[in-house]
């Protein structure tokens, strides 16, 4: 006996295709499915491996995994044991994606011998009681993730125009402004002009951007200190928004959600933007674009630091420089919660009071003291395990000296100026270890990105950090945030709003 | 190599969309950007290896010959043996897939082929939307999908 059931599913085929491939998380979205477990210690991934489960009526039934794709998106699987006389039972689940407005095509089929006079009634409890209450259950999981408010604006690009229209180069293109930059200099140098957002191409998106966070490295780009942006262009490299169209192939992003940047090349500064869609981040519900646009950039990179450059324990001293400013502040926070002693090294007492309520156990200041004594003398003379440090010139000899033995700097920042050259035998002293991370090296690639933002949703949902917005400024106002971050009159994250702050 | 997808869902029964699209002469009747087409040698529109010749509305000229035919996958693939488009070794295959869920379709339009590298974007752009996603849309005008 065959069976074929097949559906579509509206979301994005990368949405369905995380729920399906956990063989054993069938017992978290089937109706059918009571538990589930896995034999033997095996993954859930792990071609041959056994789940053993018992149906919502009580019967057991035991099935292994014969073949996995993640190219092809479609897996087999055979009963070895079951209650129910499925005799030679071999099934496949297999997607595909849905081009024409990015939904899935889902095929659940199989072969079986079922025992004479029983087959009316397996047929039916296979296809009506396992596939279709199947499909049924994803699409309730599924499709209410997507955010419909905006999905009847704007056709999918991937959509074709009418067969009579012609599809000339730019047609379709959206308006919008966007702050520019003719030539390095100061902030005068930035103005709001017209652009142009094209219809996405393959594997990009075109989004329009409700909120733009306004960060140091933007200034550096103006200035031209760093190249990344070769006038005239664009600065700014953390937005939020909703995504209008998708080009083809765009697999993980459909039209309607809400969505996320912290990375470059540059352009943010932009009401509308059609850009790469490999690194934007879906942004979960309950975080507002404005706080993803204050936050994304920072919060990834005290995540990298916290996590993945030095993997700090519970138990280790850490001493954290501008503990009150952007990244310091989320350091304090985050690593507090992990059960790091926390010391914070400031340079006035108001900042003082800011890096406690940020989670600082002890601040430094100042003093007739050299920084060096101060940790020593609040860690009994060992020093601190590891040192965030992104004062650069000013402070890297004294950080050096203030690391316990096997101790771990982390050089991620030089506010002050370069941190010049340095003889490595000296760091034998201590036996130190010197890091110098690079933001785009822990960001560019989907996967980092995935991984580094799950970390920080979480962390921003339980509370574990919290998003601080000091300045709103309309994007046409960006030359007045750009002062306002160099005078150093902000406190917190700085963020542009296109339609005016509100 | 580059290759080019395109799926669509169409809200009839597969054996109804395969009676319009089987006829490999018949692309006038339902694609909107050919004009006319023939199959060269008086060959049965059917017949494994037929050519079709065909001129687009913008005036192009294109010769793909059927390479296989399943009445039983509902699935057609044929190759580019002339056209100004500037592709080499070009094989697409136009299938379709009964979705039980509501006795409708799905249909995939894919094509592999080989071209100057600077040509690759424009070209997949081009026929994965205007030739592919142009025919689907209007398989879903002809069946009220």
């Amino acid at each position: 006996m065959q069976i074929q059931r097949s559906t579509v599913i509206d979301a994005p085929l990368d949405a369905v295709w995380a729920v399906l491939r956990d063989f054993n998380g069938h017992d978290r979205w089937h109706p059918a499915v009571a538990t589930s477990r896995l034999e033997g210690g095996r993954r859930t991934d792990q071609v041959g491996c056994v789940r053993d489960f018992r149906l919502a009526g009580g019967e057991r039934v035991r099935e292994q995994l014969l073949s996995l794709s993640d190219r092809d998106h479609r897996f087999r699987y055979a009963i070895v044991e079951s209650d129910i006389p499925l005799h030679d039972y071999v099934a496949e689940v297999a997607l595909k994606p849905v081009t024409d407005g990015n939904r899935t095509f889902w095929r659940w089929s199989s072969h079986f011998r079922p025992p004479p006079g029983r087959e009316r009634e397996l047929r039916e409890l296979v296809s009506q009681g396992v596939y279709e209450a199947g499909f049924a259950a994803i699409r309730a999981l599924v499709e209410r993730r997507s955010a419909p408010a905006l999905r009847p604006a704007l056709r999918p690009a991937a959509a074709p125009a009418p067969a009579s229209a012609p599809a000339a180069a730019g047609d379709g293109a959206l308006a919008g402004e966007a702050v520019r930059l003719d030539r390095y200099g100061g902030p005068e140098e930035l103005h709001i002009v017209p652009v142009s957002a094209p219809r996405p191409g393959p594997g990009e998106v075109r989004l329009r951007q409700t909120a733009i966070g306004v960060n140091f490295i933007d200034v550096y780009c103006r200035t031209g200190y760093f190249d990344l942006l070769k006038p005239p262009g664009v600065p700014g490299m953390e937005a939020a928004g909703v995504v209008l169209d998708v080009g083809p192939g765009v697999r993980h992003l459909s039209t309607g959600q809400r969505v996320a940047y912290a990375c470059p090349p540059v352009g943010a500064y932009a009401t509308v933007r059609t850009m790469k869609a490999d690194l934007l981040v879906p942004l979960p519900d309950g975080f507002s674009d404005q706080v993803a646009a204050a936050i994304l950039l920072k919060g990834m990179t005290a995540a990298f630091l916290l996590h993945r450059v030095h993997k700090l324990q519970a138990g280790e001293t850490l001493l954290v420089y501008a503990p009150a400013g952007g990244v310091g502040r989320l350091l304090c926070q985050w690593a507090r919660h992990l059960g790091a002693r926390v010391l914070g090294a400031t340079s006035s007492p108001e900042k003082a009071a800011a890096a406690r309520a940020a989670g600082a156990h002890e601040v430094i200041l100042p003093g007739p003291e050299s920084l060096e004594a101060q940790v020593k003398a609040l860690t009994g003379g060992r020093g601190a395990d590891v040192i965030y440090d992104a004062v650069g010139r000013d402070s890297f000899a004294h950080s050096l000296r203030a690391l316990a033995n096997c101790g771990h700097l982390v050089s991620y920042g030089q506010a002050s100026g370069p941190v010049g050259n340095w003889d490595i035998g000296a760091l034998a002293s201590n036996s130190a270890t010197v890091s110098r991370p690079n933001y785009g090296h822990y960001t560019d690639t989907p996967e980092k990105v995935a991984a580094i933002t799950a970390r920080l949703f979480s962390a921003l949902a339980e509370g574990v950090i919290t998003p601080e917005i000091g300045q709103r400024f309309p994007l046409a106002e960006a030359a007045a945030a750009h002062r306002a971050l160099e005078g150093r009159r902000t406190l917190g994250a700085t963020i542009l709003l296109p339609g005016g702050p509100h | 190599m580059a290759e080019v997808y395109a799926s669509s869902v169409i809200a009839a029964p597969a054996g109804r969309v395969w009676a319009s699209i089987r006829d490999f002469n018949g692309l006038p009747s339902w694609h909107p950007l050919i004009a006319e087409s023939r199959i060269e040698a008086a060959a049965p529109a059917d017949q494994v290896g037929c050519v079709r010749a065909f001129r687009l509305k913008d005036g192009g000229f294109i010769r793909e010959k059927l390479l296989a035919l399943s009445d039983y996958d509902f699935s057609c693939t044929y190759s580019i043996l002339e056209s100004p488009m500037g592709v080499e070794n070009y094989v697409a295959t136009l299938k379709l897939t009964p979705i039980t869920d509501g006795d409708r379709t799905f249909a995939e339009w894919s094509a592999s082929f080989d071209c100057a590298a600077e040509r690759e974007a424009e070209l997949v752009t081009n026929i994965g939307g205007n030739v592919f996603q142009g025919g689907f849309e209007a398989l879903k005008r002809q069946f009220g999908g």
